[in-house]
């Protein structure tokens, strides 16, 4: 219990440091990029919001500590300021649109990579010195510093323009109504499959080379020879011996494999036109919506940071050793 | 220092054992083994020779917007012309210089801030280093691509300069809580304790001492940090958010996005810039392969085969 209340303590602490380094940001440039910003927009905007963007970006004689309670308890109530990209609608509806496409895209690739990298790296850890083992390795890190967008592009490129086996853009067919129809379901996975896979290629790689690593650690360890020793299988050695053990090490970096995955999507929705919250970040930047900007800043960080959350608990399940607190 | 578990060839040949040999000797060691950072070197090598003697390889400017634009390759125009009619090939070799000094300024500017606040909190103790551990574990699990991407966008089209600086900045946590880990092991260790003993000041244990057993790990960060630094300014010039009129493979690759040329087929303006940024990374953690080897034997590849018996364990 004391692990999962320093863990959750360590929570807190991140969600409160991502927030607070949100706040600080434009206050901290030399000369408010705020203020360009709000000049650019000022025909368009009402007298409210005009106020309100002031307020939300420091540009006022309130001291600093009451600009930064009256923006934590805005932050709290959800109330993340209007977009000026899609003038007067709300950050927080934007969000609300875009994330469930994020977290699908970015969900279901990275537990196909891990699996998928994991299950590499034991098998070539295994089979060290063979053939597969200088291949497999070489190519992962190969495609470990592969930029997302560009093999994105390459993939778009090649199966989307040449040979047209896959959409060009968008997460559905136009022609469709989102529905809960079987034509609706496939249509969304014929269009999530090529940025899915530019993701999976391009971070199996490190999955494979860390296991790879932890996996020839482990078998060197004597409880593996004692157990070849009493003669088992190999498959019993290489699965419930050294694998299950190998794992452990591998999932600790967890929370920052994943800020790069999301990192990554981002890059990955833009080239597919995907529209989840990386596409509408191009926009924000691109139009220097900067409460948009700082509203995907802090759903990417919130999310990233409460996945590699239950992830630690989890992980503190399945590894006493990390539970480091409860043995002193 | 352990040798591979179980292996005969310790026994049979002593010089395999690491204590008594000077360090260029068990690199070479394992270059002779592993012919992988060998290839890791001539890709980077290659690379940087292309860049720094620009001039030489391409009669043409960069900038200059004076061909016919999307031409596909020709004996005149190696790699073809973009869509403002600018020479790939040149913007290719130019580029390289802006990529590859943003890449390893960031690098070693991150690992010297790796080193600094991984290792003497760490060696300090007390309150600094959980303080330094806390702030440390918060910079990895925040995001790093979006946190540069909205500082990025908060300072105005930002030049090579800046970027290196901010991605350096968003980018030494990994390192300094690897550091940090091998500086808490090693100042447990009984040669540490034993100069202590000997009465060697503090600093002079630091940098004289356990500096030099975490060398390998320094490069190691070094490496990654660069490979990880050429990727985000690729990224975030891809985006737009660098200064466009920089020739840079991420600016080249922002304008290919912009022009077009994925619906045109112009696949030689698309290839070249993003193919080089991940050979470059390729090179980089290939040469990584033996720093790895030097810091961690068991991962040192053993030539002599071994009987079958071995298989999976010692190996």
């Amino acid at each position: 219990m004391r692990f999962v209340g320093q863990r959750l303590g360590f929570l807190v602490l991140s969600l409160w440091a991502a927030a607070t380094i949100n706040f600080v940001l434009p206050r901290l440039m030399p000369g408010n990029p705020a203020v360009l910003m709000i000049g650019r927009f000022k025909g368009q905007l009402s007298a409210r919001a005009l106020h309100a963007l002031k307020l939300q970006f420091g540009i006022t004689h309130q001291p600093l500590w009451h600009q930064y309670l009256i923006y934590l308890g805005n932050l709290v109530h959800g109330n993340w300021g209007l977009s000026l990209t899609y003038y007067p609608v709300p950050v927080s509806r934007i969000i609300a649109e875009s994330l469930p496409w994020t977290l699908g895209l970015v969900g279901v690739s990275t537990v196909l990579s891990v699996l998928i990298g994991l299950a590499l790296g034991v098998y070539t850890a295994w089979h060290r010195g063979s053939a597969w083992d200088s291949i497999l390795p070489t190519m992962a890190t190969f495609t470990a510093a592969i930029p997302y967008f560009w093999l994105g592009t390459l993939l778009l490129f090649v199966l989307g323009y040449l040979w047209h086996w896959f959409p060009l853009a968008h997460s559905y067919s136009t022609s469709l109504t989102p529905s809960l129809t079987w034509a609706f379901i496939l249509s969304m996975l014929y269009h999530a499959l090529l940025p899915a896979l530019t993701i999976v290629v391009s971070s199996m790689g490190g999955w494979l080379l860390g296991m790879r690593n932890n996996m020839i650690q482990t078998l060197g360890e004597d409880y593996v020879m004692f157990g070849e020793a009493r003669g088992l299988s190999d498959r019993r050695l290489m699965v419930h011996y050294a694998a299950r053990n190998a794992i452990l090490p591998s999932m600790t970096g967890f929370g920052m494999a994943m800020g790069f995955v999301v990192g990554g999507a981002l890059l990955t929705e833009i080239v597919f036109s995907y529209p989840g919250v990386g596409y509408q970040l191009l926009a924000a930047v691109q139009n220097e919506d900067y409460p948009l900007m700082q509203g995907i800043f802090l759903i990417i960080a919130f999310s990233v940071l409460m996945t590699n959350f239950f992830v630690e608990i989890l992980y503190g399940r399945l590894d006493p050793r990390t539970r480091g607190g409860d043995a002193q | 220092m352990s040798t591979p578990l179980g292996s005969s060839m310790t026994t049979s040949q002593p010089t395999y054992t690491p204590k008594h040999q000077p360090r260029w000797q068990v690199w070479m060691d394992i270059v002779q083994r592993d012919k992988r950072p060998v290839w890791g070197l001539a890709i980077l090598l290659f690379f940087v020779g292309l860049a720094v003697f620009a001039p030489i390889f391409t009669p043409y400017s960069p900038t200059a917007t004076a061909f016919t634009p999307m031409m596909g390759p020709s004996a005149r125009h190696w790699l073809g012309t973009t869509a403002s009619g600018q020479d790939v090939w040149s913007q290719f070799l130019y580029g390289g210089r802006i990529s590859l000094s943003v890449g390893f300024a960031s690098g070693f500017i991150a690992t010297v801030l790796a080193v600094a606040l991984g290792m003497l909190p760490a060696y300090l103790g007390g309150w600094v280093d959980t303080l330094m551990a806390t702030v440390t574990n918060i910079m990895l699990v925040i995001p790093g691509l979006p946190l540069l991407i909205v500082i990025t966008a908060y300072v105005h089209q930002a030049g090579p300069l800046t970027i290196a600086v901010v991605i350096a900045l968003t980018g030494w946590a990994w390192g300094a809580r690897i550091l940090r880990s091998q500086t808490l092991t090693l100042s447990r260790r009984d040669f540490v304790s034993a100069s202590r003993l000997a009465g060697e000041s503090r600093w002079r244990v630091l940098v004289a001492e356990i500096l030099p057993n975490m060398l390998s790990l320094v490069v190691a960060n070094l490496v990654f940090a660069t490979i990880g630094a050429i990727l985000a300014e690729a990224s975030l010039e891809f985006l737009g958010l660098g200064n466009p009129s920089a020739v840079t493979w991420g600016t080249m690759l922002f304008w290919a996005n912009s022009g077009g040329a994925l619906l045109s087929g112009a696949w030689w303006w698309i290839v070249p810039p993003g193919l080089a940024i991940a050979l470059v990374g390729l090179g980089l953690a290939l040469v990584n392969f033996g720093v790895d080897q030097l810091s961690n034997p068991r991962l040192r590849l053993n030539r002599v085969r071994l009987p079958k018996a071995d298989k999976g364990v010692t190996r």
